[in-house]
């Protein structure tokens, strides 16, 4: 195991050292120490490391994340595993906006609150908030599962393509093209393997399935005519 | 961009260490605004009755003594003061109306910061690190206080379109954002009478809040009417006589991070902010939610 003291170390040495992983993974398991709130903690990791930052982390924590586990013990700022390919990320507190966002893979498990456009343009990300989302959550999102325990703000799913939603708590408002969905046999097993997958124990049952009803995201063959 | 961050003690005890918990607070909001920075500290309040001042001028050989001697004289009131750096603290019995006028004949390059009875608003252009050392932030005493950096956007950057930005007594604001309707706001503000000295996009929202608090307004209803009438984008913090209050405006694009312990309640654009401080470890963090007014308040 090897310990890098962000009070020492920059985050330029610290990415560094973390990339360096790639021409011989020597070292698996990595302490961060010191975090400070610091921005672009761990970013563009791309082996099988498993990272523990201890602290609360600043912008894009963990951002383009492939194949690393990364668990935050605090807080993260804005876009916590942006654009991530795989791997996973936990945070154990809040988590500010954009955490997520257009992320293609791997999984991301927030304990706490997540901030407005959680899994903004996600492309295939699995997101769990065991807490409550902001406003604009999954807005645009193309592919992946979000799913939220607690309560959504407004526009949940605004001009969603296919990504799956499903909420245990209440939801302010659907965005456009947004609506509920009915919970079929399917659904209960894929959220089941979600929740066991972020360590979660919620019975599915007790959930709400939404997505697109696919009317905005296709051109409208009968609008054919205004032009 | 801009870095806003704010500090109010609940504490007593760590009231004489206010300006040493605060200055590494703004320092590293730095990298957020380079251009100017400046705050307003609560404190050393006055008597009822009684009035404080807070002068700006460019001009560091400024003689302050002979202004004193000559206000004193036309104002037939004691004015206790002292000098700092740019800047002088005036308190006196006279009305704010008779010494602002008074201020505007015998020294029309002085440019009048802030009046209230605890209130002292400092600020210029430079590092935040240049600000605070000629000030002597470290020093300073008090109970609550709110900074900027500034990163400039929509106006120049000088000493007057530096932050904070008073809106009456004891009141000021801080701004993160841009505004876009505030020219047209600005035109309606002034035909209700309401100055400004700069072409500012937060100046406007300042002047919004005073004529606001003029009207009879609440701070709470004055800060609802800002929501529905300015567009734009805004993290605010409001400095009062008593404590703070922070408001993000609904699409909340400007960041904003709240954390409360026994001791403090301090606010910032990024949690960066708060590292320095005591406790910070177990304190609440938290992010506050769009259009929603957050206070604390002694009382």
């Amino acid at each position: 195991m090897k310990t890098i003291d962000l009070s020492t170390a920059s985050v330029r040495e610290l990415n560094q050292a973390l990339h360096e992983q790639h021409k011989q993974l020597t070292e698996r398991d990595w302490v961060i120490a010191h975090p400070a709130g610091k921005h672009n903690i761990a970013v563009g990791i791309d082996e099988p490391l498993k990272i523990d930052i201890q602290g609360h982390a600043g912008y894009y924590c963990a951002g383009m994340n492939k194949k690393a586990d990364v668990v935050v013990h605090g807080n993260v700022g804005v876009g916590v595993a942006e654009n991530m390919m795989s791997g996973s990320v936990l945070v154990k507190g809040n988590a500010s906006q954009s955490a997520g966002a257009t992320g293609h893979g791997g999984l991301l498990v927030i304990e706490g609150d997540a901030g407005a456009r959680c899994g903004i343009s996600m492309k295939g990300i699995d997101i769990v908030v065991k807490g409550n989302i902001g406003h604009m959550s999954a807005f645009l999102g193309q592919a992946g599962r979000l799913v939220v325990l607690g309560d959504t703000g407004e526009n949940l799913g605004d001009s969603l393509y296919e990504v799956h939603i499903y909420v245990k708590g209440k939801v302010k408002s659907l965005g456009s093209d947004c609506i509920e969905k009915e919970m079929r046999p399917e659904h209960l097993s894929e959220l089941a393997e979600l929740l066991q997958k972020a360590g979660v124990d919620e019975d599915p049952k007790a959930f709400r399935r939404y997505g697109s009803a696919r009317n905005l995201y296709n051109f409208h063959v009968d609008n054919a005519a205004a032009y | 961009m801009c870095g806003i961050v704010g500090l109010y003690l609940k504490n007593k005890a760590l009231e004489p260490r206010l300006g040493e918990l605060f200055e590494p607070m703004l320092l590293s909001m730095t990298d957020r605004g380079p251009d100017s920075a400046g705050f307003a500290i609560y404190g050393d309040e006055v008597p009822e009755g009684a009035i404080k001042l807070t002068l700006q001028t460019e001009d560091a050989a400024f003689d302050w003594k002979g202004l004193v001697e000559k206000l004193e004289k036309k104002l037939g009131e004691k004015i206790d003061w002292f000098q700092n750096a740019t800047a002088a603290v005036f308190k006196t019995k006279a009305t704010e109306a008779a010494v602002r006028a008074a201020i505007a004949e015998l020294a029309p390059d002085v440019h009048v910061m802030s009046v209230g009875r605890s209130i002292e608003i400092l600020k210029g252009i430079g590092l935040p690190k240049d600000i605070t050392e000629r000030f002597t932030l470290k020093k300073m005493k008090g109970s609550h206080i709110i900074g900027h950096t500034r990163m400039a956007t929509e106006s120049a950057v000088t000493m007057e379109g530096s932050h904070p930005f008073s809106t009456g007594a004891d009141l000021c604001l801080v701004h993160n954002g841009s505004l876009s309707n505030h020219y047209r706001i600005r035109q309606d503000l002034e035909r209700e009478g309401i100055v400004f000295e700069t072409e500012n996009d937060s100046e406007v929202a300042a002047g919004y809040l005073t004529w606001r608090l003029k009207k009879g307004d609440t701070l709470a209803a004055a800060l609802d009417g800002a929501l529905k009438d300015l567009d734009g984008f805004f993290t605010f913090a409001i400095g009062t006589r008593d404590g703070f209050a922070v408001i993000r405006d609904p699409i909340a694009c400007k960041p904003a991070v709240l954390a409360e312990t026994d001791d403090y309640v301090a606010m910032a654009s990024e949690y960066r902010a708060f590292t320095t401080l005591p406790g910070i470890e177990n304190a609440k963090v938290w992010e506050p939610d769009p259009a929603t007014l957050y206070v604390w308040e002694r009382h």
